[in-house]
């Protein structure tokens, strides 16, 4: 097998960069919660990206591009468990210029965010330990085979003739379907729509979204698997959809509020990123760009149907990626064009067909992510209770959780001296029994 | 002696300095505070979401001042405070019983 250096290296890079994604993903959420739970959603995300890095390689990699099992194009069986026959050619990927390890590099990565994407519907409410077995089951049982059905040359979804770039439909309408899943299962947050919850740091925001951006050149150029010209389309396309994605947001902000806010702008670009993943490789600039400002106008929109339906998906994981995904998907039906690659849409004369089989994707993805997660959730709630408790949810996720805090008030200095009154404690040496918690007896249930 | 206290819009710290220190003023505590007066709030809209801010960030001087500048400090304070739309503040003044410097352990008008 002859690898090709040019390739290996960007998709090797690429990799790197959708991992940072997670990282930049958990600061865009940790912005928007409440000074008391932020270090509960970066926790969140980094217990994430660790499952699953561990999840991915032993387990579920080979149930989303192993050898298929029954020729059903369901999940893929354990030819590649712990990463057996790691140099072997991935069934379907015979013409691969990279080697298989680096696909699999490049693929956790998307296993990793998708779970991670979750987390900010259910913001606030999660208990830790049961957050962790949800993401290890749920990356086996959902994510896997949506992966399988979508991506993988074998995959029912992929033989139809669904097209899905970079992972609309596999990443984002997954993710978006589930989150609004377990925030029903869940329950809404303690307060809410009556309190008051704004962000509390909306510069965070705007950096964990200039960093989503950043690494989403990885997610959608890499995906071509190869530095070359269809690499370059996607490039392209997701610069030029996120810009005018940015832009519908905070001009549907000025129509209807009379202000544009910093808050929607890093909203739209992300809705716009969402919005071309699946379409990246598949449409031309004219595409690229009316893609990017209709996930802007309709994500904008989308985000206060919440408070119609009266379910609390705190960070509109619903509203942006499962809509946004649905858009992106659905608009390669009209916008796909051979002329970039794959089949030709509504409006480049390719009729009705690949609408069609989007249109499946959507609803076959969008369905199986939200009942198998809905159950999942439920079986979690009922066994380990999925919820943290109504002190710990006022107390916030930060002390009560991970016994932290992310902010101190007079650099630490007011606290070192509430602990102790001599001056040698305050050196640093843990006190016993520690600071938060004095109410509570050895023992006593949170 | 008279204790000064002013409530002001967080932009007009560096014009209310000035002014004082144009009245001979050496010294004053500024602190963070929020609060409302008739002013009561402010929306702040987040994803579409209006939130009901009442409490305003503004800053609160404080600086004691013998009783013969009082009222001229005062004055200097308002004037220089003063934007005349709402939420520009309040100043009130409270009589002092003791002042000591740390440092000299001086008591009364010569500590300040």
């Amino acid at each position: 097998m002859h690898y090709n250096s040019g390739d290996t290296a960007w998709v090797l890079a690429s990799s790197a960069l959708v991992l940072f994604m997670t990282p930049g993903l958990a600061f865009f959420y940790g912005g928007m919660v409440r000074a008391k739970n932020v270090l509960g959603m970066l926790m969140q995300n980094y217990v994430a990206i660790a499952v699953v890095s561990i999840v991915w390689v032993f387990i579920s990699y080979s149930l989303a591009f192993g050898p298929d099992i029954g020729g059903w194009g369901l999940l893929g069986n354990l030819h590649f468990f712990a990463l057996a026959h790691p140099n072997q050619t991935i069934p379907g990927y015979s013409g691969s210029t990279i080697p298989p390890l680096v696909f699999v590099a490049f693929q956790m990565m998307f296993a990793i965010i998708t779970p991670a994407l979750i987390t900010g519907a259910t913001a606030d409410r999660l208990r830790f330990a049961p957050f962790v077995v949800f993401v290890a089951i749920w990356s086996i049982i959902v994510y896997a085979p949506i992966a399988h059905w979508v991506f993988d040359p074998n995959g029912w979804l992929f033989k139809l003739g669904a097209e899905d770039f970079a992972g609309g439909t596999v990443v984002h309408m997954n993710a978006g379907a589930a989150g609004l899943a377990i925030a029903m299962v869940v329950g809404k947050r303690r307060g809410w729509p009556k309190e008051p919850m704004p962000p509390h740091n909306v510069p965070f925001v705007l950096l964990g979204a200039g960093i989503l951006w950043f690494g989403w050149f990885g997610f959608n150029a890499g995906s071509a698997l190869g530095a070359n010209v269809l690499s370059a389309h996607a490039f392209i396309n997701t610069n030029t959809a996120t810009a005018a994605a940015l832009l519908g947001w905070i001009l549907v902000e000025k129509i209807k509020r009379g202000k544009s806010t910093t808050l929607g702008a890093a909203s739209g670009a992300v809705a716009g990123l969402v919005a071309i993943t699946p379409a990246c490789g598949y449409v031309d600039l004219w595409g690229a760009t009316i893609i990017g400002l209709a996930a802007g106008i309709i994500c904008a929109l989308a985000v206060s149907l919440k408070f119609k339906v009266g379910l609390d998906d705190a960070l509109d994981v619903g509203g942006v990626h499962l809509v946004g995904g649905i858009v992106g998907a659905l608009l390669i039906g009209f916008f796909g064009t051979a002329a970039v690659s794959g089949a030709n849409g509504l409006l480049y004369g390719g009729g009705l067909a690949l609408l069609g089989h989007q249109a499946v994707a959507v609803v076959a993805a969008g369905t199986y992510s939200f009942v198998v997660s809905w159950i999942l959730a439920k079986i979690i709630h009922k066994t380990m209770g999925f919820r943290v408790s109504a002190d710990d949810e006022l107390e916030g996720m930060d002390t009560a959780l991970h016994a932290e805090t992310a902010y101190e008030l007079g650099g630490g200095f007011l606290r070192s001296l509430a602990s102790s009154g001599s001056p040698e404690a305050r050196i640093g040496v843990p006190q016993d029994p520690p600071l938060i918690d004095l109410s509570r007896k050895p023992g006593e249930r949170r | 002696m008279k204790l000064i206290v002013a409530i002001i819009k967080p932009f007009k710290l560096e014009d209310v300095r000035n002014a004082l220190t144009r009245e001979g003023v050496v010294g004053m505590t500024v602190s963070e505070v929020q609060g409302y007066g008739r002013q009561s709030g402010h929306t702040e809209v987040y994803r579409g979401a209006e939130y009901q801010t009442s409490f305003v960030p503004k800053l609160k001087i404080e600086l004691v001042v013998s009783d013969d500048v009082a009222t001229e400090v005062v004055e200097a304070i308002v004037e220089a405070a003063r934007t005349e739309k709402i939420g520009d503040g309040k100043v009130w003044v409270l009589d002092v019983e003791e002042l000591v410097r740390v440092r000299t352990g001086e008591r009364g008008a010569e500590a300040i």
